[in-house]
């Protein structure tokens, strides 16, 4: 007994482990709320805006977005520059190629971009690019080094620029801490412009599993359902083993 | 009806059957929460074929249309998102359910003469169900899907002599390709499957001519009623085990659906984030993982670090990976205790039964992380425990203190 119970002080020890191996960027949490109709409708406008010009979601077709509450007229009328039917599909209008060419890799198809990295990796990704003239788009991003992304947002956000910090770890060393300042203001503020990314993010979360809201829905009926199930099944099983005990 | 029945009975023997394997199969009173995991494991089955015929009317096995076929089925198919999702958590939960099944079978010595055969046939479901996990993960080809199947496949390769050309036919071209991609999917929907079912129906068989073990680890045949010569401690399995495994169904599908309505992703562990990437020949990943039911294995391939005597690390690592399943096919010769249950085992093979259980949840943590020189340390320590609980089983199952088993199961 003696021997389990230090066995399981060590496992207990196991997870700190973790912390040893391997520094990342600390992401901000994606304030994101996706049972919220309007704030996915502005994310759907800010995302055929900006991002549907190099990156597709071709798993996606824009008379799915009547899931946000908007009719196909309002669909076809607002959210569809491409000239596409509103049964078609979310295809970009560059050509791949030619995007391999101006990037160095094609932008990747969005459609489960949040089931991949994350709605916090996206939501710190996308307020954290800053002006850096070593790469080939004069911009760089935090959380992700040398993105072969440029900074679409640079009007709405502005511009930052990257402060690096020597600060005391507290045991007598140092290290760095690398801080992003706004060197040129946008049009947006902060606030304005951080709010304006949640709701693209929250499209993203969206777009990566549009039958989400609804799996919820039809989960809490069929759990209902079950837990009835149970209830019935165990009287019926308690009646016949009355014969066993 | 009753015409009827006999006219079908003369022809066919349905009537005779349902009373062998049903109405008249006498299983022991006392089964207890254990036993539920052998009903449930059909219920998967059940599920993970229906399911699976529903989703192979619109996947493509096409390696440029295979990742979008799957969205398709997300977004496009009426329930699609449903029906992937109930066969991607199924896949997941018949590991769960076999796993307890299997732990089971060691608790109350279930391998023990006379089932060594019925284990065994076990042992057999067990790998093929790990091939059919395996080659259904590569069907998505997502990013998980192609550098997982790169792992194993280049353990194919490394198999002495045999490697490389066994490897080259299982994929049906020199490396992981759209050809590749069609021989799983043949492998996924027709062999594997075929050789499932075969193998549950030889399973249940086997059981139905031994008779099952129960939580005491005693055999009710020997105790039977002279006058009628069923067993006194056996009941009917229909209706008392039909009527309380129903109940087991229920509780099943409350855990099932509610991983499939609120979490199908399970955390990444049932769906890996980096899956929802497609695959990419010319990108690897920083971290290749596989899902949850592998890791321990995984943990130990990676386990093996050094070169000995002539073999090389890799080799080793792949002897460890087959070692750690194989070996639990020697389980009814290693166990020389004289009770097959762990109420009447001593102390020490409750701590190395415990200690093994131990070894396999820090083995399978440690496969899901990017390892480092403590991690692999760790790795080998439990490695070690874990072929120890096996190999060493002979003597401390001898020399064990055990208690004097009953001659009724207990109530």
């Amino acid at each position: 007994m003696k021997k389990i119970k230090h066995i399981l002080f060590v496992l207990c020890l196991l997870p700190l482990a973790a912390f040893a191996s391997g520094v990342e960027v600390k992401l901000d949490h994606a304030p994101i709320q996706t049972t919220d109709k309007l704030s996915l409708q502005r994310g759907a406008q800010t995302f055929v805006n900006y991002c549907l010009t190099c990156h597709s979601a071709d798993y996606m077709r824009y008379n799915r977005l009547r899931d946000l509450g908007l009719s196909e007229k309002q669909i076809s009328n607002n959210l569809i520059f491409t000239g596409q039917k509103p049964g078609g599909l979310m295809h970009t209008a560059m050509v791949k190629k030619e995007a391999k060419q101006w990037f160095g890799v094609p932008p990747p198809d969005l459609s489960v971009i949040a089931r991949s990295r994350g709605a916090d990796w996206l939501y710190t990704y996308l307020r954290q690019f800053y002006r850096d003239d070593s790469t080939a788009t004069g911009w760089n991003n935090l959380v992700f080094d040398r993105a072969a992304m440029p900074h679409v947002f640079y009007q709405l956000q502005g511009e930052q620029s990257l402060k690096v910090e020597m600060v005391d770890d507290g045991h007598g060393g140092k290290h760095e801490v690398k801080k992003l300042e706004l060197s040129k203001p946008g049009t947006l503020s902060k606030t304005e412009f951080d709010k304006q990314v949640a709701d693209l993010v929250n499209y993203l979360v969206y777009l990566g599993e549009p039958a989400a809201a609804y799996r919820v829905q039809l989960g809490i009926v069929v759990m209902l359902f079950l837990f009835f199930m149970l209830g019935l099944t165990y009287a019926l099983k308690h009646e016949y083993w009355r014969d066993v005990h | 009806m009753g015409k009827l029945m006999d006219w079908i009975d003369a022809r066919l023997p349905v009537t005779a059957k349902w009373k062998l394997h049903l109405s008249e199969y006498y299983a022991p009173k006392n089964f207890n929460f254990w036993y539920y995991f052998g009903s449930l494991a059909m219920l998967v089955l059940v599920n993970q074929l229906l399911t699976g015929i529903f989703l192979t009317m619109n996947y493509k096995p096409d390696s440029s249309l295979a990742f979008a076929s799957v969205e398709y089925i997300m977004r496009d198919v009426e329930f699609g998102w449903l029906i992937r999702y109930m066969h991607s958590t199924g896949a997941s939960m018949f590991f769960v359910v076999v796993y307890l099944h299997m732990f089971r079978g060691m608790m109350y010595g279930s391998y023990r003469k006379p089932r060594e055969l019925l284990w065994l046939i076990g042992m057999l479901i067990f790998f093929v169900l790990m091939m059919l996990a395996f080659t259904g993960y590569i069907l998505p080809w997502g990013q998980m899907s192609f550098w997982g199947a790169q792992v194993i496949l280049s353990m194919v390769g490394a198999i002495p002599v045999i490697g490389e050309p066994l490897k080259d036919l299982i994929m049906g071209d020199y490396m992981l390709s759209d050809a590749a991609l069609n021989r799983f999917f043949a492998y996924h929907v027709v062999t594997l499957p075929i050789l499932l079912l075969t193998l549950v129906v030889v399973h249940v068989l086997a059981l139905h001519e031994v008779g099952s073990n129960n939580p005491d680890g005693i055999e009710i045949k020997k105790n039977k009623d002279p006058k009628t010569g069923i067993p006194v401690d056996g009941i009917p399995f229909h209706p008392y085990y039909s009527v309380k495994d129903i109940v087991g169904v229920v509780g099943f599908l409350i855990v099932f659906f509610g991983i499939i309505f609120f979490a199908p992703e399970m955390g990444g562990y049932f769906l890996e984030y980096n899956n929802f990437v497609p695959a990419n020949s010319l990108q690897t990943p920083d971290h290749i993982a596989p899902v949850w039911y592998f890791t321990p294995y995984y943990s130990m391939l990676r386990a093996a670090t050094v070169n000995f005597l002539w073999i090389d690390a890799k080799l080793w690592g792949i002897i460890l990976m087959g070692g750690s399943v194989a070996i639990f096919c020697l389980l009814p010769w290693l166990d020389r205790s004289p009770v097959k249950s762990i109420r009447y085992k001593g102390p020490y093979f409750k701590t190395a039964l415990t200690l093994f259980v131990i070894s396999v949840f820090v083995l399978g943590w440690l496969g899901t992380k990017t390892p480092t020189p403590l991690y692999t340390t760790l790795a080998q320590i439990f490695t070690v425990v874990y072929f120890a609980f096996f190999l060493l089983m002979p003597w401390y199952s001898k020399i064990d203190k055990t208690k004097p088993e009953p001659t009724r199961v207990s109530e």
